[in-house]
């Protein structure tokens, strides 16, 4: 018993001392991991130009932090929650990974923050959309940046009801997302006086969207919203083009549109479509400074997840250089302490839940006479108030807000 | 107004016009393969690509040419068909005779390869490509509002399967192919080039799924991924159908596509997977499926 004692003692001991030794740079580098579809649905709204936005990140910051190097790999997670486990496993245990970013598939993020947890390293999520990553799959060891689905569906959908979209028919993904989606947005309908009057789940992916769009037409409902994303949003988005939705009077709502969604669709099959976004290259003269940058190194506008890997970049590198350490908690809480003001949010605040508010958008998508050029797609009509779009702290139900 | 489970008959009637539409792309792309199972015995993987590729001709030739519809539905399933008789050439002929697994193997390999190649260049987004100004709007059949393109497509898609079907079953042409994929040593001594035939057959087949690609364009999102998702559906149809059963995949393409369109409108989550079901329950009771002959 007290042998047992005493190698506990040692072994508390040598852990404490481990993590006193951590208060600098470990092997003088800081190694960071970015994660991502490279290749398949999510590819073109974060993928290999996300990539680029974080390497222009770093080049902005000088290339080194503290005199310490800054290196990057990168990976193809395939939108697979156990390609991701594995190739982030190898990066945190074998290969000193101090941070991973990227991250889209709200399944991989949700497996990878485990393991970051685990291993006590830091998470930067700038693509997924669930709002469950900050409630009750949050953790001490990731931060959640651009957006989710609660903001998604306040936005969106209250704007929606209040201009007199009462009855809904919600056409959902038949998955975590989508269900998650459609849940967020029932609530708000109902909260602001709508109701939903259908729902209907459709198969991930579905190529052929007319039957559903039929259906949604018969409903009468005043508006037809759409809790997908990716390839089954622009196919619906044509297809009700196609039938004359919104020339028949109803509304249409895409809950998550992208800006490269919007652009593959053009302004004729999706004008007047409402949205809710993180932000949009074209607001104001620094989002436009650092997006004319962006296309001179990728030949495309960036999306929010885009702007939102370069801000959390600069935000954790700015961490790193303020408390000369690449320890996880150590950077979390200085990136807690520092209100993020740049091109991409204005007094940005990550809260203990690891949830980044910041402002968000409602924008409307512009008609083909007042769009100058392909990627001159959004009028923003509303700023929607950082506290006000996202879940209060006061619904949480993450345990890092709920056991204090 | 009168219901059946449910569902009023004038929901029911575009629901069932929604499928027939689907079905004529279904057939389309299943006859392709069953042209080349039939008549070459090669599983051609690549079809899906070749649909996607007649998809993004399309749209290319629109953007760098402006080339316009009319002219890119006989110019892209061309250049399709070219790409299909060069991969023919240098590459299946070289495992003509052996197990069907190579031919599928190879085949998806090359369809892989296709489709990185493009994602790198396009990504994923998909591409746009506007409608023709005459299919603009459609017409209102009082049970659903009918756009002009499906229409369209309906006529289009069942006149080139039937006009392939009467080629091959009921010409000398035909005859020739049949023929010649039956006996290939036979034919050649009747002084009929076999290879050249070999040849073409393969390119018209893929012909006609890059014919399906530009049929696609107009509404669906053009994407370099865009063929693996039907691929795998369509293979299901040639199955049932009878895998080489020319008039077997474009019946059945249809039958398939009402079905599907059935199952969307009474319980929509089993939509994509109620032809893999009615696959299943045909192979249990007809194994060579519902046209094929027994070995």
């Amino acid at each position: 018993m007290t042998m047992m004692k005493k190698l506990l003692t040692t072994a508390v001991a040598s852990a404490m001392m481990a993590s006193g030794a951590q208060a600098a740079i470990s092997n003088d580098t800081v190694k960071i991991g970015y994660l991502a579809d490279m290749s398949g649905t999510y590819r073109d709204l974060a993928g290999p130009n996300g990539l680029k936005a974080m390497e222009m990140a770093i080049a902005d910051f000088g290339g080194k932090v503290n005199g310490a190097k800054i290196e990057v790999v990168s990976a193809d997670d395939r939108n697979s929650a156990d390609v991701a486990s594995s190739t982030v496993r190898r990066w945190v245990e074998n290969e000193d990974v101090d941070l991973v970013a990227g991250l889209v598939a709200s399944s991989v993020s949700i497996a990878v923050s485990d393991i970051l947890e685990e291993n006590d390293k830091l998470g930067i999520i700038s693509g997924s959309a669930a709002s469950s990553i900050t409630n009750e799959h949050c953790t001490p060891n990731h931060i959640h940046y651009v957006y989710d689905t609660y903001p998604l569906a306040n936005g969106t959908a209250s704007a929606v009801v209040k201009e007199g979209g009462k009855t809904w028919y919600i056409l959902t993904a038949d998955y975590a997302f989508g269900h998650a989606l459609e849940g967020d947005v029932s609530r708000v309908v109902e909260e602001n006086g709508g109701e939903v009057i259908g729902t209907l789940r459709h198969p991930f992916p579905t190529p052929d969207f007319s039957s559903f769009i039929l259906q949604a037409q018969a409903s009468g409902a005043d508006v037809v919203a759409l809790a997908n994303a990716g390839a089954d949003t622009t196919n619906a988005i044509n297809t009700a083009s196609e039938f004359g939705v919104t020339q028949s009077g109803q509304t249409l709502a895409a809950l998550l549109l992208f800006l490269t969604d919007v652009n593959a669709l053009g302004v004729e099959a999706a004008q007047g479509i409402q949205l809710t976004t993180g932000w949009y290259w074209d607001m104001n003269d620094d989002t436009r400074e650092w997006s004319d940058r962006f296309m001179e190194e990728t030949g495309v506008r960036p999306t929010m997840v885009h702007a939102g890997v370069y801000s959390s970049t600069m935000q954790y590198l700015k961490a790193v250089e303020a408390t000369g350490s690449d320890d996880a908690q150590t950077v979390r809480k200085q990136m807690m302490d520092t209100p993020i003001n740049d091109m991409f949010a204005t007094n940005g605040q990550i809260r203990e839940d690891g949830r980044m508010v910041h402002d968000m958008y409602l924008a409307e998508v512009k008609t083909p006479d007042e769009s100058e050029n392909e990627w001159d797609l959004y009028k923003i009509l509303r700023t929607i108030p950082a506290d006000e779009a996202y879940r209060p702290l006061s619904e949480s139900k993450c345990p890092l807000v709920t056991s204090k | 107004m009168s219901m059946i489970f449910d569902v009023p008959l004038a929901v029911l009637s575009g629901q069932l016009l929604i499928g027939v539409i689907n079905g004529a792309f279904y057939a389309l792309l299943s006859l392709g393969l069953a042209v080349i199972f039939g008549l070459l015995k090669i599983i051609n993987f690549a079809h899906g690509a070749m649909y996607m590729l007649g998809a993004m001709a399309t749209v290319i030739l629109f953007d760098v040419l402006g080339v316009n519809y009319w002219v890119a539905l006989l110019l892209a399933p061309l250049l399709v068909g070219v790409v299909g008789v060069i991969i023919e050439y240098f590459l299946l002929r070289r495992i003509a005779g052996q197990d069907h697994i190579y031919s599928l193997l190879l085949t998806f390999g090359i369809a892989l390869l296709i489709q990185g190649v493009l994602t790198n260049i396009y990504g994923v987004s998909g591409m746009r490509y506007s409608m023709p100004d005459l299919f603009k709007g459609g017409m209102n059949l009082g049970f659903m509002f009918l756009p002009y393109y499906r229409a369209w497509v309906i006529v289009i898609a069942l006149l080139v399967c039937f006009g392939t079907w009467f080629m091959i079953e009921k010409t000398k042409l035909g005859a020739y192919l049949r023929a010649g994929t039956e006996d290939a040593q036979l034919m050649q001594g009747f002084g009929i080039n076999v290879p050249l035939l070999v040849s073409l057959t393969y390119g018209f087949g893929v012909m006609l799924a890059a014919f399906a690609g530009v049929l696609a364009a107009p509404i669906y999102s053009v994407t370099p991924v865009m063929g693996s998702h039907i691929l795998i559906t369509v293979f299901a149809v040639v199955v049932i159908g009878g895998m080489g059963s020319i008039g077997g995949a474009i019946i059945t393409g249809i039958l398939m596509g009402v079905i599907e369109g059935l199952t969307k409108t009474f319980y929509p989550p089993a939509s994509s997977a109620v032809i893999f079901l009615v696959m299943v329950v045909v192979l249990m009771f007809r194994p060579a499926g519902l046209f094929g002959k027994e070995a």
